[in-house]
């Protein structure tokens, strides 16, 4: 049965795709390596083919949707949805201001960006999903290895972030041809709210694994890699509802024809 | 879409939830045990130190700490992305007494990128106060500890990945003091020592980024005081008058390297090693652990700038672990005087002694030439002069004066030159455009002839150029200075 599944998918992946410009595919991978410790895939995590968006949502991609779901505007969103800071770097409710509309659209909560995605037949990518796209770099599936695709990670967190954002796109795609997955924002993914890293990160597992044993991740497998660690310990600080002046989003979908 | 809907219920519900037993929880259980007495405490920046607490009975303190990502210089022309508490590398000094209930506050700044937390190694309790206090950028953390044991006390950040955010310059110091308190000083100095990982090289202009590979390779770029080379020198040095107690509480906040830390020229009367309960005496240097602390008490004797290093010394002069202590006042010529040109230097360097022996006696016969001068001042400039203006003549920038290709030395004449040497030189010079504020001894203890030798070998070296100094000049000098006579041996 799964054999036969993923015989489709490829067959499906492998006809030129009349995709929209602005979705990247990706072919998925049956033994990904994630940096967390899952319990119960000790040989890798598998991730399905999906499909990413290229780039993630821009300032004008945002005020689009708001204008069309008033519900999500700043000052009439629900509290509960969305903490008291949600796009307060936009002039006004339907005024993005001085933030460009190429720029990323930050200050949102996971949400908002949940809710986004899904008026656009979509969904927030898995943390699987993101990692295994941004394991990428221009040339390859899968760059961890290489010390220097580590160090580009590293060199955006010793930039200040007083600086303006650049504009979503502005730097080169990867072999999937997405961009931005490193070096410009934090991304808000669907099961932030069960990366569960330690509020101690030196615990090396203990009295607070059994606490956390009902969710996915428990700690981390692969401990040198800092710079993703970084992005699991960001996302497990935050709540659904909070937003952060360098956390945005991007989002993702099954492929057509795709068993959920 | 099933599955996310009820991720966004429960998320919800979760929150909500949550809410409800904070405000509950407010009115009854969390106020903690009654305190007489609730007081702020005052946080200082490096190198400065809070007042002592002056209480007698313990109290409730409310600590606010910020911590603030930001670009700071990490030597000239260089600047690298710290993170801080309070602004500064080491982060605020904080400053309670043994037996206070302490209500923390860890604030992070709306602009940082990162999430971070608190490790008071003063803290008794889970992660030493990390497991309460994990903090998304915006948002902010309480907690409360009682300050059950005195002593000096290192906090850092320790949130994933630990090494990095200790490297990035997030740790200071907690005092906390034993009921009776401290003895009084004069003066009390917070100095704490970390080592920096950088792509570029040492002094390499412009933004500086982090690097990863030398830090896990416990190789760094920079070691530094305060977390700049030029934290404690120029104008920013340490200062003190002769006749004063001071009192240092020094750190380490590593995030590798342990210290061996050196006051050059002075001896430590008391070390409270470790920043625990018992003193050392007459201690000349100090192991300070990474993640650990001391305080040093020491008597100021003698005027003069007292370096402070890293005796494991390539760091002190080759990546930065150099501060300053400029002490002002008058001479005590009983405790120092004369050792300076008889002792080691000389011993060292005898061989080279001849050309001074031949200056002499060409002296004595009147035929004494430029050549036998500068030669014989060679020589006496590496036993007197080298150990502050280095053999090279270049000083230590920001230090101690270039005299190589120096334009304050051109501007002199010769009777300012020996009025330098003879009287010692205190206050600001601009030296090649950079700013000194420093103190040079006098150097009264050597001869007219030695004086006129190593000013004529100053003048007519590395760049220098200038007339030959004569004997009768220095004499001259000498007889109208008030010191002479004493210093003179």
């Amino acid at each position: 049965m799964n054999g036969l599944l993923a015989l489709v998918l490829t067959a499906a992946l492998a006809a030129p795709g009349a995709a929209e410009p602005g979705w990247a595919k990706l072919p998925g991978n049956p033994a990904f390596r994630s940096v967390l410790a899952y319990e119960d895939t000790r040989d890798g995590v598998r991730v399905r083919p999906f499909e990413l968006m290229r780039t993630p949502v821009s300032n004008g991609d945002f005020l689009a949707f708001v204008k069309a779901h008033p519900q999500w505007q700043r000052g009439r969103v629900a509290a509960v949805f969305a903490e008291s800071r949600y796009l307060q770097h936009w002039a006004g409710a339907l005024d993005p201001g001085a933030a460009s509309a190429q720029q990323p659209v930050v200050q949102v909560s996971w949400f908002a960006a949940q809710a986004y995605c899904e008026a656009q037949g979509a969904r927030l990518p898995s943390w699987i999903e993101w990692e295994y796209a941004a394991a990428a770099d221009e040339t390859r599936e899968d760059a961890r290895q290489d010390p220097a695709w580590r160090e580009r990670i590293l060199r955006w967190y010793a930039n200040p972030s007083s600086r303006p954002l650049a504009d979503v796109g502005s730097q080169p795609a990867d072999v999937h041809g997405i961009h931005d997955l490193h070096g410009l924002i934090w991304e808000w993914v669907d099961d932030a709210g069960s990366l569960l890293m330690s509020a101690d990160n030196r615990d090396q597992g203990g009295a607070d694994k059994l606490q956390f044993c009902g969710a996915g991740a428990l700690s981390a497998a692969d401990r040198e890699n800092y710079a993703v660690l970084m992005r699991t310990a960001m996302l497990s600080a935050l709540q659904a509802q909070d937003v952060t002046a360098n956390l945005g989003f991007r989002c993702a979908r099954d492929l057509a024809g795709a068993t959920p | 879409m099933r599955s996310i809907r009820a991720l966004t219920i429960s998320a919800a519900l979760a929150a909500a939830g949550l809410a409800g037993v904070a405000t509950a929880a407010d009115g009854a259980t969390k106020t903690g045990p009654k305190a007489a007495e609730t007081v702020h405490a005052v946080l200082t920046s490096p190198p400065q130190v809070p007042p002592p607490t002056g209480r007698n009975k313990p109290a409730k303190v409310v600590v606010e700490l910020e911590v603030i990502e930001k670009e700071l210089p990490i030597a000239e022309g260089s600047t690298y992305t710290f993170w801080t508490f309070g602004g500064t590398v080491p982060g605020s000094f904080i400053r309670v007494r043994q037996g206070d209930t302490v209500e923390f506050h860890l604030n992070n700044h709306p602009t940082s990128k990162m999430p971070h937390n608190i490790d008071l190694h003063g803290v008794t309790g889970p992660g030493g106060g990390a497991a309460s206090s994990f903090t998304a950028p915006g948002h902010s953390s309480q907690f409360t500890f009682k300050a059950l044991n005195h002593g000096l006390y290192v906090y850092h950040c320790a949130t994933a990945p630990v090494g990095m955010h200790v490297a990035n310059g997030m740790y200071g110091l907690i005092l906390v003091e034993p009921p009776e308190g401290l003895p009084p000083v004069d003066r009390e100095y917070y100095v704490m020592q970390g080592d920096f990982y950088t792509v570029g090289k040492f002094r390499e202009k412009g933004l500086q980024a982090f690097d990863m590979q030398k830090a896990i390779d416990e190789n760094p770029t920079y070691v530094l005081f305060n977390g700049s080379e030029t934290a404690l020198t120029g104008d920013r040095a340490l200062t003190g008058k002769v006749g004063e107690r001071v009192r240092l509480y020094v750190g380490n906040g590593g995030p590798n390297l342990v210290s061996s830390f050196h006051v050059i020229g002075e001896i430590f009367d008391k070390v409270w090693y470790e920043g625990g309960t018992h003193f050392q005496e007459n201690v000349q240097t100090t192991l300070v652990p990474a993640g650990g602390a001391m305080i040093a008490e020491f008597k100021l004797d003698v005027p003069g700038s007292y370096v402070l290093v890293d005796h494991s010394i390539f760091r002190a002069f080759n990546k930065g672990a150099l501060g300053v202590l400029k002490v002002d006042g008058p001479p005590n010529l009983a405790i120092y005087s004369g050792k300076e040109v008889d002792s080691v230097y000389l011993g060292d360097k005898a061989e080279t002694l001849v050309a001074v022996d031949t200056a002499a006696k060409s002296a004595a016969a009147g035929t004494l030439s430029q050549d036998e001068q500068i030669a014989a001042g060679k020589a006496l400039y590496a036993g007197t002069c080298s150990v502050c203006h280095q053999d090279s003549g270049a000083g230590l920038p920001g230090v101690f004066p270039p005299l190589a290709k120096s334009d304050f030395l051109a501007k002199q004449k010769s009777e300012d030159l020996i009025r330098i040497v003879l009287r010692g030189l205190t206050g600001p010079v601009e030296v090649n455009g950079q700013r000194y504020d420093s103190v040079m001894p006098p150097m009264s203890q050597l001869t007219d002839d030695e004086i006129a030798n190593i000013l004529t070998f100053v003048r007519n070296n590395w760049g220098n150029q200038g007339e030959r100094v004569r004997k009768d000049e220095v004499k001259a000098v000498r007889a109208a200075t008030p010191h002479a006579e004493g210093a003179a041996h």
